[in-house]
């Protein structure tokens, strides 16, 4: 059995970033920040896609993260970003405790109808609610880390460093996860789940599990997200959302923890170019993209740098 | 057809455009109103003949091999496609196109005054299920078809075209979608949401109806139009819960909706 | 001798279809129980209730004196009773070693043990053993090692059937219910599989019961034959007994044995 190289290549990942981080330019950092929150979404969704199922509303807990986070600022003037990110995790992850009850139940085109007319329940809800901003949304407090406000020229790297931490924990996590018997149960249950009932363990059971994981990574990630761009909205829980969400899980391939950070990168930065050619046909650009990646690429982005899938 | 098709919203949407736009610009033109309901029909079918074996022909014939999940993506990507296409022909600015619709005028009934358009709507949804039920159960077209559902491999033996069976599914399928958008458009302002909104809709009518069950579907229709109304009479904001409500309590009693067909036996 | 198994008044209707009709047998610890009949007798439909697939329409099945009627197949198989499929269920896009591999973790998890807070490799309950040393092991004893790296989904059929039984031994079953294990295999291969089969799985002193079509494999290695006709068992005796009876040879047999 190789020797598991991937904590390992966190760690180096980890490093560099909070290195060459103070030297990067303010509009790379944010670049990297996003893709970092979106990685985490991602990180969700690609522990579900092992199990073959796609959540087309993940946006519902990614959203869920951001107004926890910034209903904490309106209402207590909370600024920290630890503070910030554990109450998106909490609040997204009660609630995937909650919904995981009857979404456990289905698998394909159910559970990721299901997961996408959740989330768009969420977003007219938002919409009507003129005390959070009906579709205008609000505005995040400018951050700050266990009560200490960074100059300005320092925010932006601040809000980096704590992310690209916690992005390492999170992947260590589940990577970790991805390990014991539970995390290896899922391609399992993706090809037959009759075996998986026989062999002793329940489907139902371990799905609901995952789908809180997910549901509490993005949680983390949609906080860090308002955080970042200090505003939110309720496009944060529209379908196009979940569509984004989705593209980068399919772009960066199920095979590796760090895979999905790669993917959102790279995401971000088709997203910038894209929009600086043509604004108005995103959408057609990515469900381009989407068909070519899932064409020639089908494992991913990932697996260009390995064959099989790691772990 | 066993795959899970997204596009099916995009179709709903494409008719809508097709038929306001065109019946719009032909009334403009000086048809007389009382054409525009032939129009209407038209419109879907020239946007679904087109459209729909373009992209069955194109894209999907090349893909049926895959996982399901992978199929599901790529109709969901190709809907994304198509959102963006519909942008770009016809604006984001709402259409509308009421002379249909106001045309009939209305009639009272007890407190409310109901249009007779609807009457239209009600009558064009019954014949399409019926003529689907009809097609599937008595023609020899529908016979074959079912037969490639339940098993390809074996169809192909016995000398089934299974490709054209496909084509004709898909742009049948697009056909009603589009059918559905276009007479639905003289009720309502014809907006790029409405792809996603009637997908999200049409899912909880095939749950609560059950997978593969055209009397659930009509069933599952009719519930979630009736609760949708009563909800948006007596609880506006309700509406989009009360009918995930419903279907979380059909599902309660009845995991596979009210009308499942059975499952062969797995082991 | 105490049963382990005992069936009693069984009865499932599927509509109109009779696949059980007041089904009666009491299995004794250790012993290798053949069960014949014809397609449709209602073999497997037997199987699947006691496994807790089906639930039966009246009647109950008691465990080591315990009524396990209701459970559904996952606490079935872990109070010890495993069962091989007729159709091999097998995860098709994961090698053999992997299908192993997460048998053995449904195992450790169910016992407590090599879950995420856990240290160091984890002992397999059973077999003292890591689960790697676990999976290597009972691959061998059924000849599939060199199968081991490849993807269950290119394996041929009898190496399928196979992987699946060695599947089922995993979990240290106290009852094992092989449904036609020999099927798919060529004639000649029978005996020499289900000798294979029978070694590995009697090492571990379990009670075996198994559905066979081929009646030489059945008078070699059952010891107790239960015939099904028509969702009745027609005939509960020794291979010898039950062959000849007529009954048996009317509808299961279909004429004369060639011993």
């Amino acid at each position: 059995m190789s020797r598991d190289r991937t904590p390992r290549t966190l760690g180096l990942i980890l490093l560099a970033l909070l290195v060459f981080g103070q030297f990067l330019p303010q509009w790379t950092l944010f670049l990297v920040t996003v893709a970092l929150a979106k990685g985490l979404v991602v990180l969700g969704l690609m522990i579900m896609l092992r199990c073959g199922l796609v959540s087309f509303g993940q946006a519902l807990y990614y959203c869920i993260g951001a107004y926890a986070a910034g209903m904490l600022g309106r209402l207590f003037g909370a600024s920290d970003v630890f503070t910030l990110m554990l109450a998106g995790m909490a609040a997204a992850g009660l609630v995937g405790f909650v919904l995981g009850f009857l979404l456990a139940r289905y698998r394909s085109i159910f559970f990721g109808l299901l997961s996408l007319a959740v989330s768009m329940i969420l977003y007219g809800l938002l919409v009507k609610t003129e005390a959070l901003g009906s579709t205008d949304g609000f505005h995040v407090l400018p951050s700050t880390l266990f009560g200490l406000r960074p100059a300005d020229a320092w925010v932006r790297y601040t809000v980096l460093a704590v992310a690209v931490v916690v992005a390492f924990i999170a992947a260590l996590l589940v990577h970790r996860y991805l390990g014991t018997p539970l995390g290896r149960l899922a391609p399992a249950i993706k090809d037959n789940e009759i075996r998986v009932e026989y062999m002793g363990a329940s489907a139902r059971h371990a799905i609901h599990v995952k789908y809180v994981i997910a549901a509490a990574l993005a949680g983390l990630g949609g906080a860090l997200a308002a955080t970042t761009v200090g505003h939110i909205d309720p496009e944060m829980a529209y379908w196009t959302t979940s569509g984004e969400f989705i593209f980068i899980t399919i772009l960066a391939g199920t095979g590796n923890v760090i895979a999905p950070f790669l993917g959102a990168l790279v995401f971000g930065v088709i997203q910038t170019v894209a929009f600086g050619i043509s604004p108005n046909t995103w959408q057609m650009v990515l469900g381009g993209s989407l068909l070519v990646v899932i064409v020639f690429l089908p494992n991913g982005l990932w697996s260009l740098f390995r064959g099989r899938k790691l772990a | 057809m066993k795959i899970v098709n997204v596009t099916h919203g995009s179709f709903y949407a494409l008719g809508a455009y097709a038929a306001a736009s065109i019946t719009g610009a032909l009334l403009a033109k000086g048809m007389p109103p009382s054409l525009s309901y032939a129009v209407l029909l038209g419109s879907a079918l020239l946007v679904s003949v087109i459209v729909a074996p373009l992209i069955e022909r194109g894209i999907l014939r090349f893909m049926y091999a895959k996982d399901e999940v992978v199929i599901l993506l790529i109709t969901y990507a190709l809907f994304l496609i198509l959102e963006d296409v519909i942008k770009m022909i016809w604006g984001v600015n709402p259409y509308f196109i009421a002379e249909p619709y106001g045309l009939l005028g209305s009639f009272d009934v007890l407190d409310l005054t109901y249009p007779y358009y609807n009457l239209i709507l009600v009558g064009v949804a019954i014949a399409c299920g019926a003529g689907l039920a009809w097609m599937l159960g008595s023609t020899r077209t529908g016979k074959l078809l079912v037969a490639v559902i339940h098993d390809t491999e074996v169809s192909r033996a016995m000398g089934i075209n299974v490709d054209r069976m496909y084509l004709y599914t898909f742009t049948f399928g697009s056909l009603l979608a589009a059918i559905g958008g276009a007479f639905t458009a003289p009720t309502v302002s014809v907006v790029p949401a409405l792809g996603v909104e009637v997908i999200v809709l049409s899912f909880a009518v095939v749950v609560i109806g059950g997978l593969g069950s055209l009397p659930g579907a009509a069933l599952g229709a009719v519930m979630v139009g009736l609760v949708r109304s009563a909800a948006i009479h007596y609880l506006p904001q309700a509406e989009l819960f009360v009918i995930y409500l419903v279907m979380a309590m059909v599902l309660a009693f009845r995991p596979r909706g009210l009308f499942s067909i059975a499952e062969a036996r797995k082991i | 001798m105490a049963a382990i198994l005992d069936a009693q008044g069984l009865n499932k209707n599927f509509g109109a279809v009779t696949a059980a009709s007041d089904i009666n047998a009491a299995i004794e610890r250790d012993s290798v129980v053949g069960l014949i009949g014809t397609n449709g007798a209602g073999k497997t439909t037997f199987i699947n209730m006691i496994t807790g697939y089906l639930k039966p329409d009246r009647g109950r099945i008691r465990y080591e004196g315990r009524d396990i009627t209701e459970l559904a197949p996952r606490d079935v198989t872990r109070l010890g009773i495993c069962r091989s499929f007729q159709i091999p269920q097998l995860y098709a896009s994961l090698t053999a070693f992997e299908n192993m591999l997460v048998g053995i973790g449904v195992v450790l998890r169910n016992a407590g043990r090599g879950g995420f807070f856990s240290r160091g490799r984890a002992l397999v309950p059973g077999h003292d053993l890591p689960a790697e040393d676990v999976a290597e092991r009972i691959l061998e004893r059924f000849g599939l090692a060199e199968y081991r790296d490849k993807n269950a989904q290119v394996l041929p059929g009898g190496v399928r059937k196979l992987l699946d039984i060695a599947l089922t031994m995993v979990a240290k079953p106290k009852i094992l219910l092989l449904d036609e294990p020999t099927s798919g295999v060529s004639a000649e291969e029978k005996f020499v599989i289900m000798e294979m089969i029978m070694a590995a799985v009697r090492a571990e002193g379990a009670t075996v019961l198994f559905v066979e079509h081929d009646m030489e494999v059945v008078s070699r290695f059952a010891e107790r034959v239960l015939a099904f006709y028509d969702g009745r068992i027609i005939a509960d005796a020794a291979p010898e007994i039950a062959l000849a009876d007529p009954e048996v040879k009317r509808y299961v047999v279909g004429g004369v044995l060639r011993a």
